[in-house]
């Protein structure tokens, strides 16, 4: 059954048109991995899922509640909200609370539970992620991979059909990465419904059901994520994925992925992401 | 004539009896400039583009002209407009018109302060479906306010020094029992210093009160104080 249904999506800033004519399902339960160039529209298409990013033309639809492009309003805006969470490149947790109130934060102030019932719940959620030592801890004084963990957290607390991911290890340390990926590989074994905006093209092949390659403001191929994701043959994406696999190396080497002998850090790194990914096939 | 020290130290008697009046004085005007300011500040942000013009008029208007001034048109020009000004007293006079001047110099304080916090907040607050007012009181305003308190600190520190402008209404708060005492004994320099050091005290006393209570309140933002505490917290439950 499909979960969210865009039709003929278009986003336009002042004249520019930085997404056009997009149309794609997403199954329920399913997780939909979008890639693309840096400046491709891809953040641009997640954030229209949720009216962060205001649609010029077409419709999105989320969990049966549809919204046409020209009949936006406050209401619908909401509506829409209501059925799906997002976590975003830059954290952006709140400041000002901690971490524990930051997960608790949807449940008190959307009033869907009493404030022990929303404390319950999020030290689950946050035990579940192994954060609970960190609960009382301002994000300021949480890593970056801590306070992507909590904003996971805080997303999936109350329960939302379904969860956006904006380039979610972008801005993290190398070494932070897999903790996070994790966290994420988890939820898919949930079968929560996620759309994933991800450089991490090996990661999404595990986890993916669907991959969207976005280039240029266009859907530019759609289906299978280990058909559209992978680095064999030729073509554009083909390219693209290989260009993101070898990604600080040197062009000229072709090198198997974990076994680089001159950059030992990279290797760290990458056999880091392959017990994930080999994680997540084992429970599979 | 040489300086005094008995005259000097036999003034401070005389001259604390007044410290009430001019806190008093500085206080409710801090506290009429901080509704009005907030007030404002909201309007000048999320209200209709008339509304914020009007704002940008009245922030315009009372920083660009000198208290003085002000004062003189609250407390002789306006009741020469309307009959319901008569009956107000010099020191509320003085008040009001210290209160609608500071208030626009905190309307750009509170501006600024509300820039400070970040937008990815705001968006993650939206993308939580939280209303629009619940973002608002419970994400943006505390570190908004927080961001704002050392300038509106320095907004209060002027306040007070300018509440001695409040003599020139005729209101006998610490300057104008001052300006009383030295013309009777024509001992000037004395009397000014001492004067001066009532108000420098004030604001010392006032400006290590503000300190610890931004000191207080800035805890969750700063990584050293957090962790210190953390820390302390960890030692503390070890033993």
């Amino acid at each position: 059954m499909p979960l969210i249904q865009v039709n003929n999506l278009a986003v336009q800033f002042s004249k520019r048109k930085v997404l056009k004519n997009i149309n794609l399902t997403v199954e329920e339960g399913s997780v939909t991995a979008i890639v693309g160039p840096s400046g491709s529209g891809k953040t641009t298409l997640l954030r229209t899922l949720n009216l962060l990013q205001t649609p010029s033309e077409g419709s999105v639809e989320v969990a049966g509640v549809q919204v046409e492009a020209n009949k936006l309003n406050k209401a619908v805006t909401r509506q829409i909200r209501a059925q799906s969470t997002m976590v975003f490149q830059q954290f952006n947790l709140f400041k000002n609370l901690t971490a524990l109130e930051n997960v608790m934060s949807p449940l008190i102030y959307n009033k869907v539970a009493t404030f022990d019932e929303a404390k319950a719940q999020a030290l689950k959620v946050l035990r579940d992620f192994d954060l609970e030592k960190i609960a009382d801890q301002y994000p300021v004084t949480l890593s970056g991979g801590q306070q992507q963990r909590v904003s996971i957290a805080r997303a999936i607390v109350s329960k939302p059909k379904v969860v956006l991911f904006d380039e979610p290890t972008s801005a993290l340390d190398p070494e932070m990465v897999s903790g996070v990926l994790n966290a994420i590989a988890k939820l898919a074994k949930q079968h929560i419904t996620m759309v994933i905006v991800t450089h991490e093209i090996e990661f999404a092949r595990q986890i993916a059901d669907q991959a969207i390659f976005v280039e240029d403001g266009e859907i530019l191929a759609q289906g299978p994520a280990n058909e559209i994701l992978s680095s064999t043959g030729s073509g554009r994406i083909a390219d693209f994925v290989n260009s993101l696999e070898n990604r600080g190396q040197p062009e000229t080497a072709n090198v198997v992925e974990g076994h680089t002998p001159t950059n030992q850090h990279r290797f760290k790194v990458i056999s880091n992401r392959q017990s994930v990914a080999t994680g997540i096939q084992a429970n599979q | 004539m040489t300086f005094s020290w008995s005259y000097f130290i036999g003034l401070f008697p005389q001259l604390i009896k007044y410290i009430p009046l001019t806190l008093i004085m500085a206080v409710v005007a801090m506290l009429i400039s901080v509704v009005l300011g907030g007030l404002l500040t909201l309007v000048q942000l999320y209200a209709a583009r008339p509304f914020q013009l009007l704002v940008k008029l009245y922030v315009s208007f009372f920083r660009g002209i000198p208290t003085l001034v002000l004062l003189f048109i609250v407390y002789y020009g306006l009741p020469e407009i309307s009959p319901v000004f008569k009956g107000v007293s010099a020191l509320t006079a003085a008040i009001a018109g210290l209160g609608v001047k500071e208030s626009a110099y905190l309307i750009e304080i509170f501006r600024a302060g509300i820039a400070s916090v970040d937008q990815g907040q705001i968006e993650a607050g939206e993308a939580l479906n939280f209303s629009f007012v619940r973002i608002f009181t419970s994400i943006v305003l505390p570190q908004a306010a927080l961001n704002a308190l050392p300038a509106t600190g320095n907004t209060f520190v002027s306040l007070l020094k300018e509440t001695s402008l409040a003599f020139a209404l005729g209101v006998t708060e610490i300057f104008a029992d001052g300006k009383l005492l030295a013309s009777a004994s024509l001992r000037f320099f004395e009397v000014y210093v001492a004067v001066g050091l009532i108000y420098w005290v004030m604001i010392i006393i006032y400006t290590w009160l503000q300190k610890r209570v931004e000191e207080r309140l800035s805890r969750p933002y700063r990584r050293v104080v957090a962790d210190a505490i953390n820390s302390s917290e960890q030692s503390s439950s070890a033993v």
